[in-house]
């Protein structure tokens, strides 16, 4: 199968050839590492796939027992929330319904831009801007490959672009530690420019230059550990550049207050933009974590993090993250998703649990309610955002080992809700 | 389904010319069927003597989904915050003010007495998120415009003079893969001109790269739409939005299409002279003028109203240049693709501020001065000029001179000053407001079966109090059905159902594939067989929605 897109990170690569002859997905074509691990991994446990206090039952069964569950909760909590399009309807619909909390798997990282734009805004491209237009390429704090790892080779060293940039000459600079720069060497083996600082002290390293820019020189001679005339040579680099992009990967700013590092970045990018084109591009989705979050947020008006239990939703992205309700006590159930990968279990916790997830997951502690769900772009069709947000792609079904999809497993605990509510 | 009779209402139907009529309308299957023998088995009978019966209304410039609307929800939770709808037995919870949840949306619509929306400005790459936010916007049948004009594809096509048959199958290609009803071009060429950090690009100015024109591209466009039968003309969001002394360019705009049709949105955004002291007037005299003397020509307003919006456009270029106007202070500006771009800017306008007075006033003026009812279209560009659930208010200001007279005195005085809307006495006719809002945008778009209550078409139909303040008769109406099923009465909703969308289909040589193939594949960030939206596709990312395609003009329903 050709076109075949893959669901196993913000990329969403649409190019992949899939051999499905022998009922198991292998990809032939174009998959990184990390994809023909997610394709290896879906191979088929035999044996029935739920099971309620670790016994297997028929999928019925843990329908009932988990909506029983979800009925007798005050204050339950929708966790993971890692699904495609269908998914994501249903499980917001069935928060609305259940006065949930919904939060997402990646939201602490995911905050970290969300805040940024709600506080500040920011300007930004999408995939084919860079792979046309950038002349400049700079990572803060990520190599954009351990995460992305078709990056450089879909987007940065393409043949040919669609206009007089030739992307061979690109020239692209590494701002960061411990990072994998091997994929930054131009095809002719020119090789990239690094600035090596500590992550969490990009923000002044920032600060700096947004001073520089306007005209204010700083006192400090060293910024970030590094000399500033490195920060100022790094500037003039991008008040240069025909089309600079500033490329980060929020889970990599795990330090904590990083949304003030993407803030100066932002301002940094604007200041820039009076004379010349700089765009930032903030690199995630994985997880389907655009795509469940962007449903919640066009029905809803509100992103992750927000909760239904007054029968409005409410956003508070501080109270309603998954760990301190768990910390606190105040859930007291949790429903836990994750459609793409059965290693993203839940967090421990002794409430009463139900987890939504592919078969082969390990969990510390057994699930009160388990249901294997379909992944989809394998089990079966539909959508899933990209870490730019603008394309959605098309998932495909791939195989049929009877697996049900996160949206029918939904739908049929809400049937199961309603009845009991009749 | 039984037969339905919505018995003695004074009856507005200006597709037929039935002005205020007392007529009974007849029900079966969600269409309006002639009126059947005396002995005929009403199953329901909905009491209408002493009220007016309209058409279901169709806002047919309305940004309710694709990336920027959803660019729009995440950056104001203190929008949201102050607007909640709670959820009830029926109806899910969501919030929002100017930029609402989709649910949100689908319900205050329908609440309103609207069964149909058009969003202006799908990009291509960007279609089927939009086809997603439409599909989870309930009740109300959809449709959109699909954004073209600065595009890569089409301006290489340009620079190349490739010659417009070609051309027209590029343009019939994109609505087809976009699951479209129109064609839009927003600021033509600035989009991409931006990106080559033009800031500026008046209508014969060249674009960087390319060294085409907005002209160019406005013609070409139009000329292609027209020659695919397209019904609804191209939908043009001129040069120079919100500049003093757009006036001018909007004028040469009319002009570009040497007579073809053509449909210019927003129009208030685009009537500003640069006289008096502040260098800022009103131009809508002569924008009326140029409407009234120029067949081909129809608008929408774009009306504003004061408090608090968010502006989200494609208009990188135009958005970038008004972010140091934001209210709060935040911004998003986004490059799309090498197709598009868009950008967010929360925006207050204020009475006491000139520039807003006399915008206000000067949208107004273009709705008042313009003759025809049939080329002239109620919208705010919601969310960019106001919410769209100030549609009873801009309706009272317009059937209510004393009215309007009275909160022209509360304005910035010296904007009142400049304007001529305090000499208008005009009042529009209830036979006027079902024209602009029922009749006119569903000839505008082909849509055959809309828009009009004579047997045959869709039982979209609205019941009003006949009420002495329209405001509320407007924001109210007593009964409102959608495909002959009642969906709210009273403005709150008794049944949730989920519209269709309106998509046309022009034919096109598929030759034209062969170009794009080998462009997507070395180009793209995607592959060109994922790119199209199939039925199925429409279907599972619009919520259950179904294509409803209308006819080109060449008289086929593909």
């Amino acid at each position: 199968m050709e076109n075949v897109t893959c669901p196993f990170c913000g990329l969403a690569c649409d190019d992949l050839q899939v051999d499905v002859a022998a009922g198991m997905p292998v990809p032939v074509a174009n998959a990184c590492a990390t994809s023909r691990e997610a394709y290896r991994r879906l191979a088929p446990v035999p044996g029935l796939t739920a099971r309620v206090g670790g016994t297997p039952v028929l999928l019925d069964v843990a329908v009932a027992r988990a909506a029983q569950i979800l009925g007798h909760a005050i204050n339950p909590l929708f966790g993971g929330f890692a699904t495609d399009l269908s998914g994501a309807r249903r499980i917001v619909q069935l928060a609305d319904r259940c006065g949930a909390v919904i939060d997402h798997m990646n939201s602490t990282a995911k905050l970290r831009n969300l805040l940024t734009v709600q506080d500040a805004g920011w300007i930004t491209a999408t995939l084919a801007e860079v792979k046309n237009r950038a002349d400049l390429v700079v990572l803060l704090g990520t190599d954009a490959v351990s995460r992305f790892p078709r990056f450089f080779e879909r987007f940065v060293w393409n043949e040919e672009s669609m206009f007089d940039l030739d992307p061979r000459s690109r020239e692209i600079v590494y701002v960061g530690q411990g990072l994998d720069m091997r994929a930054g060497c131009a095809p002719d083996g020119r090789a990239p420019t690094s600035i090596p600082c500590r992550v969490d002290e990009i923000g002044e390293a920032l600060g700096a230059m947004r001073s520089l820019l306007a005209g204010l020189a700083p006192q400090a001679q060293v910024v970030a550990g590094v000399p500033l005339p490195q920060w100022a040579e790094l500037l003039e680099k991008l008040r240069n550049s025909s089309y600079g992009v500033i490329v980060w990967a929020a889970p990599d700013f795990d330090f904590p207050h990083a949304e003030l590092t993407v803030q100066t970045l932002s301002a940094l990018i604007k200041d820039l933009n009076r004379t010349t084109r700089v765009c930032g591009l903030p690199l995630g989705g994985s997880d389907g974590d655009f795509t469940a979050n962007g449903v919640l947020m066009w029905q809803t008006g509100l992103p992750f993090r927000s909760s239904f239990a007054t029968g409005i939703p409410v956003y508070e992205p501080h109270l309603n993250s998954t760990q301190r309700l768990l910390d606190s006590g105040e859930a007291d159930a949790l429903l836990w998703v994750s459609a793409f990968n059965p290693n993203r279990v839940p967090p421990r916790t002794e409430l009463p649990t139900i987890v939504l997830a592919p078969p082969g997951a390990n969990f510390e502690r057994e699930p009160d309610v388990f249901i294997a769900v379909g992944t989809p772009g394998v089990d079966h069709a539909g959508h899933y955002t990209r870490t730019d947000k603008v394309v959605a792609l098309p998932l495909r079904k791939l195989r049929e080992i009877g697996l049900p999809s996160v949206e029918a497993v939904a739908a049929s605990i809400e049937a199961s809700l309603q009845q009991a509510a009749n | 389904m039984g037969l339905l009779k919505f018995a003695g209402g004074r009856v507005f139907d200006p597709e037929h010319g039935v002005d205020g009529v007392v007529q009974d309308i007849f029900v079966r299957d969600g269409r309006i069927v002639a009126a059947p023998g005396s002995d005929a088995d009403i199953a329901q009978e909905i009491d209408c003597r002493g009220r007016i019966v309209m058409s279901g209304a169709i806002d047919m410039h309305t940004h309710i989904g694709g990336g920027k609307v959803n660019i729009a929800r995440s950056m104001l939770p203190e929008d949201h915050r102050g607007d909640p709808l709670p959820r009830t037995p029926l109806t899910r919870s969501s919030c929002g003010y100017c930029a609402p949840g989709t649910l949100a949306a689908g319900y205050r619509y329908a609440e309103m007495g609207y069964t149909a929306c058009f969003e202006p400005a799908v990009l291509p790459v960007n279609a089927r998120q939009a086809h997603m936010e439409m599909g989870d916007t309930p009740i109300v049948d959809k449709g959109g415009y699909v954004m073209l004009g600065s595009d890569d594809f089409l301006l290489r096509m340009l620079a190349a003079r490739q010659d417009q048959r070609a051309i027209n199958d590029y343009v019939a290609w994109t609505i087809n893969a976009a699951q479209a009803i129109g064609v839009k071009v927003v600021n033509p060429g600035g989009i991409s001109a931006f990106k080559f950090n033009q800031r500026y690009l008046d209508l014969d100015e060249a674009h960087r790269y390319y060294q085409v024109t907005p002209r160019h591209i406005l013609k070409v466009l139009a000329q292609a739409v027209h020659d695919l039968g397209v019904p609804h003309p191209l939908h043009v969001h001129a040069s120079n939005l919100g500049l003093p002394g757009n006036v001018d360019t909007t004028l040469a705009t009319m002009q570009a299409v040497e007579g073809l049709p053509l449909h210019l949105t927003h129009i208030q955004f685009h009537s500003y002279g640069a006289e008096g002291d502040r260098k800022f007037s009103s131009g809508a005299a002569q924008i009326a003028e140029a409407i009234n003397a120029n067949q081909n020509i129809t608008a929408d307003v774009g009306q504003i109203m004061f408090g608090q919006t968010v502006t989200a456009s494609g208009d990188n270029m135009t958005q970038h240049r008004n972010s140091g106007l934001a209210s709060p202070k935040k911004f998003v500006v986004m490059d799309i693709e090498c197709d598009a771009g868009c950008g967010v800017v929360p925006f207050r306008y204020r009475d006491k501020n000139f520039v807003n007075a006399l915008q206000w006033a000067i949208g107004l003026e273009i709705f008042l001065l313009v003759n025809d009812p049939w080329r002239i279209f109620l919208t705010t560009d919601h969310p960019n000029g106001a919410p769209f659930t100030s549609y009873p208010h801009l309706i009272k200001l317009l059937m209510d001179k004393s009215y309007r007279k009275a909160m022209l005195a509360t304005i910035n005085p010296d904007a009142a000053a400049m304007s001529t809307l305090g000499s208008i006495d005009r009042e529009y006719s209830m036979y006027e407001i079902a024209t602009m809002t029922r009749a006119a945008p569903a000839r505008l778009l082909g849509l055959k079966d809309r828009g009009h209550l004579a047997p045959g078409a869709a039982a979209d139909i609205v019941v009003y109090r006949d009420d002495k303040d329209v405001e509320e008769m407007f924001a109210r109406p007593q009964y409102v059905f959608k495909d002959g099923k009642l969906v709210a009465q009273d403005g709150e909703i008794v049944a949730v159902s989920w519209g269709n969308t309106h998509v046309v289909r022009p034919e096109y040589d598929a030759s034209i594939e062969k170009q794009l193939k080998p462009y997507f594949d070395l180009f793209h960030s995607m592959r060109l067989e994922n790119f199209g939206i199939s039925d199925d596709e429409l279907c599972e990312c619009g919520h259950g929605s179904k294509a409803m395609p209308h006819a080109c003009r060449n008289g086929r329903v593909r």
